[in-house]
């Protein structure tokens, strides 16, 4: 949901729920929760959805290397293909490449993606995993969980539950889309 | 950007950008295609039709694999068998068709603008899968996709054309989009397979295929259509071979890393030496590769919702 802001600071209001700070220390955590829950990095792969989960994937991956000192697998997945409402739009959204350059069957793959809303997108990320091989297991981390969802999908690591109203626009901001590390809400 | 368009008919009045989007979104299919499950659920429930009035067997089987990949459902129609030697027009034909639901028709078709006839007359989309002598727009793009995943960059790039230009509507694509995107086209051939206004299309034209070679980083070669002998292009086969047929030595004259095309079926020993179709520099069978892929990438555009 990354998206470029700058016109979008002077039209809206924003209220900022994570700073910079807060999201280093949830991915801090959120990689320790990974080691603990897996007993390391053994079998282990990570896959970010485009475009905010591929950043924090590389994050994650980034800090599981100090903490345990070993490396683990990464890929970046588009789900525009997956996606249940291709029918129902006029014009087709620009697809980017899946690019997993590693074989998944049998690994546990965590997926990260930056905001866990109405949970469609997982669905969309589970198939299209799937379709690349069978994984041992499947796990989802996300930065921000605003809750409405409409699928029974539930992440296992989550940096910050977020309550929110269902027409607030919740942004996850990241240096590497040349933005300054926050989390906000935009009011409707 | 999206592509705004309902139908694909020919690449002339398409705008850089969308010649772009066409390519880039071929990409993503080039990854399906090379996973051990090719296919995914973007086309799930669509129906796409080839409507082939003229035989085929590469393009159709391209389109049809294409679909599949996509999850589409395919139905392949053609005339022989069906109620257009009962004398049914192609209008009503494809309305038929549109009537059974088809999202997208493929449309192969001897005459020059069916294609275009067809998308006004109907809702469905349609992509021109070469009409006459006039486009071949999926050709043409496929044949940019195999130049552009060879590394090669189309601003400067220089292509020599070579054959029976006149006659050819994988040329004619091929020369609106790569003038478009900044190449240097070379025509060559007999002065009797030319195109009329050769010069209002912003190539050079060669009739000495030595001289076209000099520098030449892609060798575009057509289809010597030998149907066409006795009827005054060319006095022989052997002497047309002679004369513009694309052999080891020739391929000297080009540059070191020049690639060489062809939209098949390839003459061996007419327009290309076997040995030269067969050689490093050949991606003729890139070419059918990309194809699907890129069809892919046109079927996926074209399918948002009417």
């Amino acid at each position: 949901m990354t998206m470029s802001s700058g016109e979008q600071k002077e039209r809206r209001e924003e209220k900022l729920v994570m700073d910079a700070g807060d999201i280093a220390r949830a991915v801090t955590r959120i990689a320790h929760e990974i080691l603990e829950r897996n007993k390391g990095v053994q079998a282990l792969g990570l896959v970010g959805i485009r475009t905010g989960g591929v950043y924090l994937a590389h994050r994650l991956v980034k800090r599981i290397q100090e903490i345990e000192a070993a490396s683990v697998p990464i890929g970046e997945l588009d789900i525009t293909l997956y996606r249940d409402d291709l029918s129902l739009r006029k014009e087709q959204p620009i697809l980017r490449k899946t690019s997993v350059p590693f074989d998944i069957s049998d690994k546990i793959i965590v997926l990260v993606d930056d905001v866990l809303f109405t949970g469609r997108t997982i669905r969309a990320a589970m198939d299209g995993l799937i379709d690349l091989g069978r994984p041992a297991e499947i796990q989802l981390a996300v930065l921000v969980d605003r809750g409405h969802r409409q699928l029974p999908i539930k992440a296992n690591y989550i940096g910050k539950n977020l309550p929110t109203a269902r027409e607030e626009n919740v942004q996850v901001l990241l240096e590497e889309s040349g933005e300054d590390d926050r989390v906000v809400i935009l009011k409707p | 950007m999206s592509l705004k368009r309902k139908d694909l008919l020919s690449l002339a009045p398409l705008s850089v950008d969308e010649v772009k989007l066409l390519l880039e979104t071929a990409d993503s299919f080039k990854e399906v295609t090379g996973r051990e499950i090719k296919k995914v659920p973007a086309l799930r429930g669509r129906t796409v039709v080839n409507l082939f009035f003229e035989p085929s067997t590469r393009t159709r089987t391209s389109f049809e694999l294409a679909a599949k990949r996509l999850s589409a459902d395919v139905i392949n129609f053609s005339p022989s068998s069906s109620s257009v030697v009962k004398g049914e027009t192609l209008l009503d034909t494809a309305r038929n068709i549109e009537a059974m639901q088809a999202d997208i028709i493929v449309l192969r078709h001897p005459s020059a603008g069916a294609a275009e006839t067809l998308a006004r007359g109907v809702k469905s989309s349609v992509i021109n899968a070469g009409d006459g002598w006039h486009e071949h727009p999926t050709q043409g793009l496929l044949d940019l996709y195999t130049i552009r995943d060879r590394g090669l960059s189309f601003e400067g790039l220089r292509v020599a054309i070579v054959g029976d230009v006149a006659h050819s509507r994988v040329a004619r694509s091929n020369i609106h989009a790569l003038v478009k995107l900044g190449a240097e086209v070379r025509l060559v051939g007999p002065p009797t397979m030319m195109p009329f206004e050769v010069k209002k299309l912003g190539v050079r034209v060669y009739y000495n295929f030595d001289e076209a070679l000099q520098g030449a980083q892609v060798i575009m070669m057509l289809r010597l259509q030998l149907e066409r002998q006795g009827k005054a292009l060319f006095p022989t086969i052997r002497e047309y071979a002679r004369l513009y047929g694309l052999t080891t030595e020739r391929v000297k004259i080009a540059d070191p890393g020049a690639i060489v095309m062809h939209p098949g079926p390839i003459n061996r020993g007419v327009e290309i030496a076997p040995e030269v179709a067969d050689s490093l520099s050949s991606v003729i069978l890139d070419q059918v590769a990309n194809g699907v892929a890129v069809r892919m990438g046109i079927l996926y555009l074209l399918s948002g919702a009417s």
